[in-house]
């Protein structure tokens, strides 16, 4: 998929179905198997069950994140996303928690410094009301990503409007749509 | 926590001046015997504390590692070596998609019996000069003739080319301007290259960067100071890459502006952020200054180094995160007889045959590998790899950025061949008797 990407035009939107095991050919990353690149860029969706009683806590969580960019607003540029939405829903009695990330690369390739970054910012208060996640995962990498390799839901359609365009040529455009504007100002 | 020199192998705590060394690739046939050569060997290996006490030097500087199946082999049991780290386990060859050695670079072509389940052990050995090395070499095979079930799958001969006063590669460029220094040694890093790390990015049983200091793999005695290598022979093509520069630089200075542009330093060390357009030899030469220098300040748009070169992908400094847990202590030198200058391609081979030490291979070594290396996107570059460790197939480009317009080279060729590699592990002092005596807990006091 990287080098068929590389020819993709933004201009031209395009869909992608993706086999069930979330990719067309085995490429190994260091921990496991890489998921392709597609039109929506990289991502992943996990979903698990959450323990009892644990929902407020989640939800309150969604304040503590939305503050902490608040303070910091490049708090997450390690993962560099696009997007994330958290969302909670239920199955029965039971409720389930969704994370899903749009970003740019491969989560295999920087999955240290994701573990470093929800260290630094407290998402193992989401995560570790979790059912089956590893209590021990500050230190011990390898479980807390086995735990997000299983619970990892890959799309089987992925659609974008631009297709292939990371976020930092995004934010590079509009910054020369600025600088051009205020080029243009300077010339009245 | 004090660092354990007098159990710590030295290879990576210092580096004496070697001028030539010797990698024995041993296969234990016999696993009694490979004991008793261990066990007659461990005296010659060098701790730490030899090094460190600042007596007098020897002149020849030993070193054992192992394989996984080379712990198997000296009686390590099951659940033991199933405490180590599946990259480990695996090896090198195996790990072959992930770290990039794919096409001309795959384990299909490695030369040395490298990739063989008999590979058990290296010996290293570094010498002041060739003849000591020849004398140490000569005094080691009267030693291993006692052991037939000792095997050699090869060896590799390493020496220096001049000029001799500064460590280089076969291309020309100066080598180790980078090195991180290691909490508790008492070296003062060079201005630009970081605080000294934590003892556990290199050893087992110490704090990392993180303040953690386990899992360790058991039993503790074997782990304990240990550390793991990833080795790498790396050929040179010295002869396409002088080419290369010829092609893409009309007069001496162009071409080497070129060579600069690739590595992120003139062939003489000094670093494109400071000398951006002519070669500054005194500031190479000055540990003082040569290393000290950031990106995201002093050059993010990489006018000066552009992001793609060696550099600057191998230690992307201020434009990472988390750089203290990426760092790795690089050994090595160069084999094969040096091509002079003007000299057509003669085709005999020659190259770098390193080692990567860390403490675990798939956040440093293979990271570095898979990401920095071989990720064609690294730093949005879209298309490119490492100009030189890099796996290249002639459909990568290289983009040095210029004003007005920026100048992309496509099509780079390969400068270098993969020909082999292995994982070890490098125990400490204690582990080698552990070792020795048959890998049984309880068998070695400290």
């Amino acid at each position: 998929m990287s080098n068929a990407s590389k020819s993709k035009n933004w201009t031209s939107p395009a869909a992608l179905a993706i086999p069930k095991e979330g990719y067309f050919t085995v490429e190994q990353g260091r921990y496991g198997p890489t998921y392709p690149r597609t039109p929506a860029c990289h991502g992943f969706t996990i979903i698990a069950k959450i323990k009892p009683g644990t929902e407020g806590d989640i939800r309150a969580y969604g304040k503590r994140i939305e503050d902490t960019i608040a303070a910091s607003p490049h708090a997450l540029a390690p993962l560099q996303l696009h997007y994330l939405r958290w969302v909670l829903f239920d199955i029965g009695q039971d409720t389930y928690f969704m994370y899903q990330g749009i970003f740019d690369t491969d989560f295999d390739k920087y999955t240290e410094d994701a573990i470093q970054l929800f260290k630094a910012t407290g998402v193992d208060t989401v995560f570790e009301k979790l059912e089956g996640f590893p209590m021990d995962w500050k230190t011990n990498a390898p479980a807390f990503i086995k735990f997000v390799r299983e619970h990892q839901r890959p799309s089987f359609l992925e659609y974008g409007e631009y297709p292939y365009v990371s976020a930092a040529e995004i934010k590079k455009a509009l910054a020369l749509k600025d600088a051009f504007s205020t080029m243009l100002d300077q010339m009245q | 926590m004090t660092l354990e020199l007098d159990d710590i192998q030295h290879f990576l705590l210092t580096r004496p001046r070697a001028l030539a060394a010797r990698y024995g690739f041993l296969s234990f046939r016999r696993p009694d015997q490979g004991r008793a050569w261990l066990s007659g060997i461990i005296d010659r290996v060098g701790r730490g504390r030899a090094l460190d006490s600042g007596g007098p030097l020897d002149s020849r500087w030993v070193t054992v590692a192992f394989t996984f199946n080379g712990l198997r082999a000296l009686g390590v049991d099951d659940t033991c070596l199933s405490t180590f780290p599946e990259e480990f386990r695996q090896g090198m060859a195996a790990r072959a998609a992930i770290i990039g050695d794919t096409g001309h670079n795959h384990p299909d072509h490695w030369v040395g019996g490298l990739t063989s389940p008999d590979l058990h052990a290296i010996v290293i050995l570094f010498a002041r000069d060739v003849p000591e090395r020849e004398r140490c070499v000569q005094e080691h095979q009267q030693y291993a003739a006692q052991f037939p079930g000792v095997e050699a799958l090869s060896t590799l001969d390493l020496e220096a080319t001049p000029p001799f006063e500064y460590a280089h590669d076969h291309f020309g460029y100066r080598d180790r301007m980078s090195q991180p220094e290691i909490e508790g040694m008492g070296v003062e890093p060079t201005p630009g290259s970081g605080t000294p790390l934590k003892p556990g990015e290199f050893f087992f049983g110490y704090p990392d960067e993180n303040g953690d200091t386990g899992p360790l793999p058991q039993p503790e005695i074997l782990s304990r100071n240990g550390s793991f290598l990833a080795y790498r022979r790396m050929e040179e093509h010295v002869g396409a890459f002088r080419d290369f520069l010829r092609a893409n630089g009309a007069t001496k200075d162009e071409q080497e502006l070129v060579a600069a542009k690739l590595m992120g330093r003139w062939r003489s060390g000094a670093p494109l952020v400071l000398a951006p357009t002519k070669d500054d030899p005194e500031l190479a030469a000055d540990p003082q200054r040569n290393n000290d220098f950031d990106y995201a300040k002093m050059d993010p748009h990489g006018y000066a180094v552009p992001l793609g070169s060696h550099i600057r992908r191998m230690n992307p400094r201020d434009t990472a995160v988390n750089m203290n847990r990426r760092r790795i202590i690089r050994r090595g030198g160069t084999y094969g007889p040096a091509l002079p200058e003007g000299a057509p391609e003669d085709g005999a081979e020659r190259g770098l045959a390193a080692f990567v030490g860390c403490a675990s291979l798939i956040r440093q070594f293979e990271f570095a590998q898979n990401v920095w290396a071989n990720d064609p996107r690294f730093h949005e570059l879209g298309n490119e790899r490492d100009p030189f460790i890099g796996t290249h197939d002639g459909s990568y480009d290289m983009t040095i950025p210029k004003r007005p317009i920026k100048k992309k080279i496509t099509g780079l060729p390969s400068f270098t061949t993969v020909k082999g590699g292995a994982y070890f592990f490098l125990p400490g002092i204690r582990a080698l008797r552990f070792l020795a005596d048959g890998a049984r807990a309880g068998a070695s006091k400290p």
